[in-house]
């Protein structure tokens, strides 16, 4: 599904990832950890195609092609979705129209027809009972005036409702109090399937026990230290993160 | 930056209403004295009372000055050089009906996407249509008057209801009210007339259709809308122009009567040739639009979406003389490149208990400048009055100006006035949110903006405001900042 090797990147001349390797297969999720500043939402960034980031070295293989090559609407087209770690808000733009823009998007790449109204209404329906969102969220402009849990909620159900292959989930178990955590994971966990690979970028062990990872590995100052099972998960939450600096450190650049 | 990279491929949007018409016209010679104000009242057969209005106004316009206080740059206008009337060459004294209107006519407002022929009957929207100087196509009229409501081009209104004319025109903007109300009242060509009778709701839109054709043309039109008692109409009015490397002179003077519970809703997707990248051409929009409240729980909605001309000077207004009258403005203005606009609008509250409402949506892109510049004045016997304005402007890229320019003006102290502005950019963060769910840049950049004016666009006729949309996400193309 996704082979990053070797992957540098900058911003402003100042090298952040500094030679990430990583292989997801199809069904895996993998847990990214890692102290602030060790470079886990520029990975997620530059996965997802933000600007302003410059790839010095390395590349990234997705379902066969140059991730790198591609503009980020290609890549939510192709199937690799984002969920924001601080969602934005578009005053004046309904949920509704952007979810309707966003799967029309994916499914003219797909060359498929636009859903119809009302079989779009049915599907989109179905996908909020997942993280427990009633109707009123669809009349209401995008992220405007939502809760830190709402909009977490909100990211959920865009990447139920597209059907990403890749999901890069940033952060999102900030700022979410212990309801909304398990609402959002209990949303995550139905979308695991055999054909979707998830990336969860996490600062705090806590997410963890909710959706249980296969993988998890340790982002240090742009490189991974250390890689392994949902147990280094839990022997991080005992030791913190101050070892892994140290190791970091020892290594060569 | 990457960013300012991005905005300066993409523009210049396309400009999609640009071609010109082949078609023999008549004009006058370019130039302006008393005799061309009686040769265009002589052509035009009118009255003596319509000459000697006229004339007047000419005398008047001698006295004045360009007015130079709006946010706007331009080199002086020649109006020696310009002609003050055009009109399509024709066979007959003018057509009886869409069979004798010139073929190569309807095909431009084919082009244009006005429904003049049998899509207008199914679109349900009455339409005149003016080139240049003179209307050449009204449908349903006769429909229309069964109800007895009158809605003819001016020209001929002049003809078969000069009492209504002699009573209206200029009853709201005088001919001294400006210098370009007085060079449109000395030449004004064509434009509509609308009479709603008492009691009667219009039962479809009424529309007018604007089109400059022939070159070094200005166009002057005039409309007069009165609804008497209990009356209801919504009317719309579009516009376009070829792509001309001259700047071309568009003063229009609109006036809108509402008498006792009437309702006036008027409508404008103001879309004439703005202009290269660089600036050159485009028109020149100076435009007085005004609406009188005249009697009580009168109602007047002035809503209007500004994407074109290389500068646009206008600020349709209300006075709210009756009781319990309302006025509303909503406003898109957009510029892009070398566009200036300075519009807003004046609220004249004078009744008691008149409410006023404006929303204004200023966006700005290229290296235009766009300025809100709005009055909101509440006269001594206008108790309880009540105003409240919102100014949001939108910038994209980092060589556009946006200016907000509000007086207001309060004599008595029962009033409520309120005011709120706003100046935000299109975020970075908003357009790779969009981007990461899929849509390209475009689509996403006319997303937002539509969303920002959703207040305006809302306030459109259906049709209109797809319309609109549509021109919004075109005049913007790539315009991201």
């Amino acid at each position: 599904m996704l082979e990053i090797k070797n992957l540098h990147a900058s911003v402003d001349g100042k090298e952040i990832l500094r030679g990430i390797n990583l292989t997801v297969n199809a069904g895996e999720v993998h847990a990214i950890m890692g102290p602030n500043g060790a470079g886990k939402s520029t990975l997620s960034n530059v996965l997802a195609g933000r600007d302003g980031y410059e790839i010095t070295q390395g590349e990234v293989i997705y379902k066969g092609e140059n991730l790198l090559d591609l503009e980020a609407e290609e890549r939510a087209q192709r199937g690799v979705f984002l969920a924001f770690q601080y969602p934005v808000e578009i005053p004046g733009v309904s949920n509704i129209y952007l979810l309707k823009a966003a799967l029309n998007a994916v499914r003219q790449y797909q060359g498929l027809d636009d859903l119809d109204a009302i079989d779009f209404l049915t599907l989109v329906r179905s996908k909020m009972e997942l993280v427990k969102m009633d109707e009123s969220f669809l009349h209401r402009s995008v992220n405007e005036g939502f809760s830190g849990g709402e909009k977490k909620r909100n990211e959920i159900l865009q990447m139920a409702l597209l059907e990403p292959s890749l999901a890069i989930l940033d952060e999102t178990d900030s700022g979410l109090d212990i309801d909304a955590l398990k609402i959002v994971s209990d949303g995550v966990n139905s979308l695991r399937s055999k054909d979707r690979s998830v990336v969860m970028i996490t600062h705090y062990q806590r997410l963890l026990d909710y959706i249980v990872p296969d993988f998890v590995h340790v982002l240090s100052a742009g490189r991974i230290v250390k890689s392994g099972d949902k147990e280094l998960a839990k022997e991080l939450e005992k030791t913190g993160y101050s070892w892994v600096n140290e190791t970091a450190e020892g290594q060569p650049a | 930056m990457a960013e300012q990279q991005q905005i300066d491929d993409i523009l210049p949007g396309d400009y999609q209403a640009g071609f010109v018409t082949d078609i023999e016209s008549d004009s006058l010679p370019p130039g302006l004295s008393e005799e061309v104000v009686r040769e265009i009242s002589r052509i035009k057969g009118e009255p003596e009372f319509l000459l000697e209005w006229r004339l007047q106004a000419y005398r008047h316009w001698l006295t004045l000055e360009t007015p130079e206080w709006a946010h706007v740059n331009y080199p002086a206008i020649d109006y020696q050089a310009i002609s003050y009337y055009s009109a399509p060459k024709k066979k007959t004294d003018g057509p009886k009906s869409l069979d004798e209107v010139d073929p190569e006519l309807l095909r431009t407002y084919e082009k244009l996407g006005v429904p003049l022929d049998e899509r207008a009957r199914l679109a349900g929207v009455a339409v005149d249509a003016v080139f240049d100087s003179v209307s050449v196509a009204n449908t349903f009229q006769d429909k229309l008057a069964e109800e007895g409501i009158i809605f003819m081009p001016f020209s001929k209104a002049v003809h078969e209801h000069p009492e209504l004319i002699k009573k209206y025109l200029g009853s709201v903007v005088s001919y001294k009210d400006n210098f370009y109300a007085a060079l449109n009242s000395a030449v004004f060509s064509d434009g509509s007339f609308v009479y709603i009778p008492k009691g009667k709701r219009c039962p479809m839109e009424l529309s007018t259709y604007f089109r400059i054709n022939a070159a070094n043309t200005g166009q002057f039109e005039r409309t007069l809308i009165i609804a008497d008692d209990d009356a209801y109409v919504s009317y719309l009015e579009g516009c376009t122009a070829p792509m001309r490397d001259e700047n071309q002179l568009h003063a229009a003077v609109v006036e809108l009567v509402a008498m006792d519970r009437a309702e006036i809703k008027y409508s404008t997707v103001q879309n004439w040739y703005p202009g290269d990248e660089n600036g050159v051409g485009g028109i020149f929009n100076f435009v007085t639009k005004r609406a009188a409240c005249r009697g009580e729980s009168s109602k007047v909605s002035w809503t209007q979406v500004e994407t074109g001309s290389a500068i646009t000077w206008k600020y349709p207004s209300v006075i709210l003389q009756g009781d319990n009258s309302t006025g509303e403005f909503y406003s898109v203005a957009v510029t892009n490149n070398m566009q200036q606009a300075d519009t807003g609008t004046k609220m004249i509250h004078l009744g008691k208990n008149t409410s006023s409402t404006i929303i204004s949506k200023g966006i700005s892109a290229g290296r235009s400048q766009n300025a809100y510049r709005g009055l909101v004045r509440v006269g001594p016997n206008a108790d309880n009055a009540r105003n409240y304005t919102e100014c949001d402007s939108l910038l994209m890229g980092d060589k556009c100006a946006a200016h907000t320019f509000p007086y207001i003006e309060v004599k008595n102290p029962t009033a409520q006035v309120e005011h709120e502005a706003s100046t935000s950019k299109i975020s970075e963060d908003q357009l790779f949110y969009c981007k990461q769910r899929g849509l390209d840049v475009e689509d996403a950049v006319s997303m937002i903006v539509n969303g920002f004016c959703k207040q305006v666009i809302r306030e459109l006729p259906m049709e209109f405001a797809v319309e609109a949309q549509n021109l919004l996400g075109l005049s913007l193309e790539g315009s991201v900042g």
